[in-house]
């Protein structure tokens, strides 16, 4: 019962702004600011033509290379900057010092930096490399917390058995900080999808954020809101397929919160 | 049992912390104490006393800053496998499973070996049928039979066990205190126990070592020459139990609160 009301008052608060959309918009033309009709049939237009899926498929995989470049360097370094106090010293006010410059500040420079590349197309390496600093920082911010949040019991009983090195790493630091990364690393996702629309607005040909700026220079505005739709279905279905990934990690090992 | 040798020897032991900015505060304050092999020492005093620091440093986890503490006449200087650490709210890793929490310290040339010990541990401990639990799944008291299981799959020669019992509920308690008689009269170890349960103590100990408020001292030593398992209304155990209150209590009710440690009385320090 609750949750069949949890589910209709949810759909009732999107009914509620689908409502207030429709009014503000009504009697509106196709160019001007689209009603939810418009933008539905928008998204049908998209499909059919067939780019929405080529578009996708592009946003999904430089979202996916970035995240994952990020993913190999970042929970390292972050295990790292929490296991050593002088690879904290070094690594950590550049890591303060990187973090708060938005990524999208970084397209100039990575521009010229992938511009003269041969081997694959520059402008999706220039957008790869924008996903991987928007989603780096926080995967860092996470492993570190999650390494110095360790139980020290857990590691006096390591040494007490005399485990170290390698073994440490991987027997209990990774396991015991594995909950707090998993968790950073959704929330990074996260990031990283918001900051591709916006990075993929700038420079490149394809993709759902290029789908936007196109639409708008073609003053199909009903094909942005169609747009913003898919946007919001798949940042849904990546943060569920994180969750889902997170839990059966933890639930193999008994520690799932249900 | 006594030995030639004794099996730990802790001498003239010493820890100051170091305070910030003022001067260091002493928390262990001159103590001598001599086990043998295969006694079971429990270890009392006022919470707070830093009987548990005591038992860190005997472990290798902490290093004092005068004394040492020898084992079988080797100092302690770091954590050491023959000798292991049980703690008080267990440190049973979450994610593993009972069996692989048991394993954990093994290292039998073979796999086989490995299983046949862990499963002789999880039968002594009474949770056969609970190999694939993790340890959420388990009660207090059960993931502390984990713990002490654990400990002693890897065969030591000393357990150090730091309140272990203290986090669990009364009938609980007691059972575990039988269970913990019974394992040691099977697998002999040398037992330090550190406990504020004064009762707890005279079940279970050989001797008792009575510790002064900090900074702790050793207070008395005090033999419980009585059978077990022990009668909680025999005479001479309310003698010996009603003897550490009063050891205790006068720290307790203040008497020489304000007074500087060494002038305390310290009779039976061996």
């Amino acid at each position: 019962m609750r949750r069949v009301r949890k589910f209709l008052l949810g759909l009732a608060g999107i009914g509620l702004f689908v409502l207030c959309w429709q009014l503000a918009t009504w009697g509106n033309g196709r160019t001007d600011v689209p009603g939810p009709w418009l933008a539905l049939s928008g998204l049908r237009d998209l499909a059919r033509e067939g780019l929405l899926w080529r578009y996708i498929i592009a946003s999904v995989f430089r979202v996916m290379w970035g995240f994952a470049l990020a993913v190999l360097a970042g929970v390292p370094l972050g295990l790292a900057i929490g296991w050593s106090g002088w690879v904290r010293d070094l690594l950590n006010p550049l890591v303060q010092l990187l973090r708060p410059i938005s990524p999208i500040a970084w397209l100039p420079i990575a521009v010229l930096m992938f511009g003269g590349v041969r081997w694959w197309e520059p402008s999706d390496l220039s957008a790869i490399f924008l996903i991987f600093l928007a989603s780096i920082f926080p995967i860092i911010t996470a492993a570190t917390s999650a390494v110095e949040g360790i139980d020290a019991k857990y590691l006096r009983v390591a040494t007490n058995f005399e485990i170290g090195g390698m073994a440490m790493l991987f027997q209990v630091i990774l396991p015991a900080a594995l909950p707090q990364i998993l968790t950073g690393l959704r929330l990074a996702l996260g990031i990283a999808w918001v900051v591709l629309v916006a990075a993929e607005m700038l420079g490149v040909q394809s993709g759902l954020g290029f789908q936007i700026n196109d639409s708008r220079n073609n003053l199909r505005y009903d094909l942005v809101v169609a747009a913003m739709i898919v946007i919001s279905i798949i940042g849904i279905c990546l943060d569920s397929a994180m969750a889902r990934i997170e839990s059966s990690a933890l639930s193999r090992r008994g520690t799932a919160k249900r | 049992m006594s030995v030639a040798r004794p099996k730990i020897e802790i001498e003239n032991l010493s820890l100051d912390f170091a305070a910030d900015g003022g001067s260091p505060i002493s928390v262990l304050h001159e103590i001598d104490l001599s086990v043998s092999e295969g006694e079971f020492i429990c270890i009392v005093g006022p919470s707070g006393c830093g009987k548990s620091t005591l038992l860190n440093i005997a472990c290798g986890f902490l290093e004092p800053t005068h004394g040492q503490v020898r084992i079988d006449g080797v100092p302690v200087e770091r954590p050491d496998r023959r000798r292991v650490f049980i703690f008080q709210n267990t440190a049973v890793f979450p994610w593993l499973s009972v069996e692989q929490n048991i394993g954990f310290g093994l290292r039998s040339s073979t796999a086989d070996e490995n299983a046949a010990t862990v499963q002789r541990y999880i039968e002594m401990i009474g949770l056969a049928g609970f190999e694939k639990a993790y340890p959420r799944e388990l009660s207090g008291g059960m993931n502390q039979r984990v713990e002490i299981a654990r400990a002693l799959a890897s065969n030591p020669d000393v357990l150090f066990m730091d309140e272990p019992l203290g986090a669990l509920d009364y009938l609980t308690r007691l059972k575990m205190r039988a269970d913990l008689i019974e394992i040691w009269r099977q697998e002999r170890k040398t037992i330090l126990f550190v406990t504020h349960d004064v009762d707890e103590s005279v079940q279970l100990a050989d001797r008792i070592v009575v510790m002064s408020k900090r900074p702790a001292s050793v207070k008395a030593v005090i033999p419980v020459d009585l059978p077990r398992p022990r009668s909680l209304d025999d005479p001479e155990y309310l003698r010996i139990r009603d003897e550490i209150f009063h050891l205790m209590g006068i720290d307790h009710f203040g008497r020489n609160e304000d007074a500087p440690s060494d002038s305390r009385a310290r009779p039976s320090a061996e």
